[in-house]
């Protein structure tokens, strides 16, 4: 199987996609010449010209808005928001047009527009370009979100989410981009909802998304030498999200971590702590446990800003209290 | 400063006839003119009942009627071609029926009945009817205008002899999807008609403590270069004239265009709103602009050819009830469905 980087695995999905449908496009904030801020779209414009691959002003409530409007109208756009901290100037487009005209219409309308966005800490990027926001939008009735943390799922993933009929808002992590990973040689559609493990073990199960799944693969073989059989399992999809299988999962181990870079107040790990305490009460040997960045801005300098994230030492803690070690 | 505001418009700011300054070719016949007339009287008598049945306790949520505004909805909805499309704002009821929507469908979704436009599940402020190209109103103040964009975007590269057109009021022109979607649409030159009826009231706020160009809205398209065309919404000939140039433009793929249209709105925000904010002048200026009277006068009716389509008009509003009440209620769990495709 060739091995490609993240970013190659998502621009491979935006090209394969375009070349499969002319309703395909792309649209966002310089995107086009310069290849996005984080070179994804690098080549598109080359191979796709102008019209489908669109710069535009810097206007996330119409680049958002634009794209449901033409998603309405039968195209399949696909729009970038250059930061994740960027959604919020476009959250009333996604939160009351997006997610809603299929409900208010009665059924009528369908809206098959793709979000892509990236942020993340690690580069002192500072306070307005590192949040981690996800969890924002699976509070929504009407969004799907996914999170891939690996080149296959990434790729396999954006295909499902330009094909899907409802808004799909797809989160990468800056400091995955340079990722390597595996890639299959066809590329293989991942159906949003379903989860993956990542590693099988016995003792605990690590619930990550994103950068915290291989912040979790890099504590398990720490804890692997302390005698911890560590499973690892990846939701991809946080809505919807696969259920069974992260119960599945904490069933067998009996003891749950949860593990993402937003906050873990209000962050997505207590969604999945609920689902756990109340599907797998009488399994769980341990309370669950949460990693996530301290409660706080994500500061500049790089000993304040790496002091909030988690790491695999987190994880790695986490797990030990989890087997009382 | 509230005199100013009544005192400007009692004086005529908006003399019709110096509004159009366009040279067009009008050719409307008496015939087309006298089923505007028809539609315009449907529309006044549908909302006068709309009013009656909330006061009398019969329909839930907000409702905001546009009695005063009939003649930009028809004038604007009959010049759209059969595959354009529209998005509408939370004063919908008009521009819904004179894009040709069933009234008792739309009758029986205020009354959140499965036959109603949204199956019950928009109401007032959220009528779609998507066969007659109505993508949804929004109780969003401008929360339609990117949509709008991105649809005119769609027909155009699709080279679709398509028009999306985006209804809204004065008070949306300061919030920043109008903005955004003004600019982008004349940047990418899309499919789009901007339709502004400057009814002079943002809600409770009157234009000039809103909007430095309150009464002349013209100049908000003028920042992005685009066509805008200036026409007297109380007349509904010159509404449709101006809506048919800028529908034509739009649809050429020269560009987009703003249609900016001082009206008045006779009513308050909402059914029930006792406009203490409202001069007494105001009110009177507006009902004197009533655009009814006038379309009659155009048409030189008797009273008795009035009152026969005014008899047409309550009878569709009366059968249109009647469906309404007599409509199917939704099952509570119907809640849970249509939230994803």
């Amino acid at each position: 199987m060739p091995e490609v980087t993240y970013r190659e695995a998502v621009r491979d999905g935006l090209v394969q996609a375009m070349r499969a449908d002319d309703r395909v496009f792309i649209m966002g904030e310089d995107i086009a010449e310069m290849g996005g801020s984080m070179g994804v779209t690098q080549g598109l414009l080359d191979e796709f010209g102008s019209e489908r691959v669109r710069n535009t002003p810097i206007s996330e409530m119409a680049i958002v808005g634009a794209g449901i409007g033409a998603a309405m109208a039968g195209m399949r756009p696909v729009v970038e928001i250059m930061y994740e901290d960027f959604l919020t100037l476009s959250l009333e487009q996604i939160v009351n047009q997006a997610a809603k005209h299929r409900y208010m219409s009665g059924g009528q309308i369908t809206v098959p527009l793709t979000i892509r966005t990236q942020g993340g800490a690690g580069w002192s990027p500072g306070a307005q370009h590192a949040q981690q926001l996800e969890a924002w939008l699976v509070h929504i009735p009407g969004l799907k979100v996914a999170y891939p943390s690996t080149p296959q799922d990434v790729r396999g993933l954006l295909w499902t989410a330009i094909h899907d009929d409802n808004p799909v808002v797809v989160f990468e992590h800056r400091l995955l981009y340079p990722v390597k990973g595996e890639v299959s040689e066809q590329l293989e559609p991942i159906p949003l909802g379903k989860a993956r493990v990542v590693r099988e073990g016995t003792d605990v199960t690590v619930i990550a998304i994103g950068p915290l799944v291989h912040r979790a693969l890099e504590a398990a073989t720490q804890a692997e030498e302390e005698g911890i059989s560590v499973e690892i399992v990846d939701p991809r999809t946080l809505q919807p999200l696969d259920e069974d299988a992260l119960v599945a999962s904490v069933k067998k181990t009996n003891r749950a971590v949860v593990a993402h870079e937003a906050v873990t107040r209000m962050g997505f790990g207590a969604e999945v702590t609920a689902v756990l305490q109340h599907q797998a009460f009488d399994y769980l040997d341990a309370p669950i446990e949460r990693v996530g960045a301290k409660f706080t801005p994500l500061a500049f300098a790089p000993v304040m800003e790496q002091y909030v994230v988690p790491h695999a030492e987190d994880v790695l803690a986490a797990i030990r209290r989890t087997v009382g070690k | 400063m509230a005199f100013h505001w009544s005192a400007t418009l009692t004086a005529g700011a908006y003399t019709p006839g110096t509004l159009a300054k366009v040279e067009r070719e009008t050719t409307v016949g008496e015939g087309t003119l006298r089923e505007f007339l028809h539609d315009m009287l449907l529309i006044r008598r549908f909302e006068e009942k709309v009013e009656e049945r909330f006061r009398a306790g019969e329909l839930p949520g907000f409702l905001h009627v546009a009695i005063g505004q009939e003649a930009v909805a028809v004038g604007v909805c009959r010049a759209m071609e059969e595959d354009d499309i529209f998005a509408s704002t939370h004063r919908a009821h008009g521009h819904t029926l004179a894009r040709g929507s069933n009234p008792r469908r739309v009758m029986a979704e205020l009354y959140g009945k499965v036959e109603g436009v949204s199956h019950g599940y928009g109401g007032s402020m959220h009528l779609y009817d998507i066969e007659r190209g109505n993508y949804g109103a929004n109780a969003v103040i401008g929360g339609g205008l990117p949509a709008v964009t991105g649809a005119g975007l769609a027909f155009k590269m699709r080279n679709e002899p398509r028009v999306a057109v985006a209804f809204f009021g004065d008070g949306a022109t300061n919030i920043g999807t109008f903005h955004e979607s003004l600019n982008l649409a004349q940047l990418w030159r899309t499919k789009t008609v901007f339709v502004c009826e400057n009814n002079h009231w943002a809600e409770s706020t009157p234009g000039w403590q809103h909007s430095p160009v309150w009464d002349d809205m013209s100049k908000r398209a003028l920042a992005f270069n685009m066509r805008s065309i200036k026409v007297d919404g109380q007349d509904v000939e010159a509404v449709y004239a101006a809506a048919r140039e800028a529908l034509e433009h739009a649809r050429s793929g020269e560009g987009p265009v703003f249609l900016d249209i001082p009206t008045y709105r006779m009513h308050g925000h909402y059914i029930g709103d006792p406009q203490v904010y409202r001069s007494k002048e105001d009110r009177e200026a507006a009902a004197y602009h009533d655009p009814i009277p006038r379309l009659r006068e155009r048409l030189g009716l008797s009273d008795e050819e009035f009152d026969a389509f005014d008899e047409e008009a309550h009878r569709v509003v009366d059968d249109a009830l009647e469906f309404a009440k007599n409509g199917t209620d939704p099952k509570p769990e119907d809640a849970l469905k249509n939230v994803y495709a």
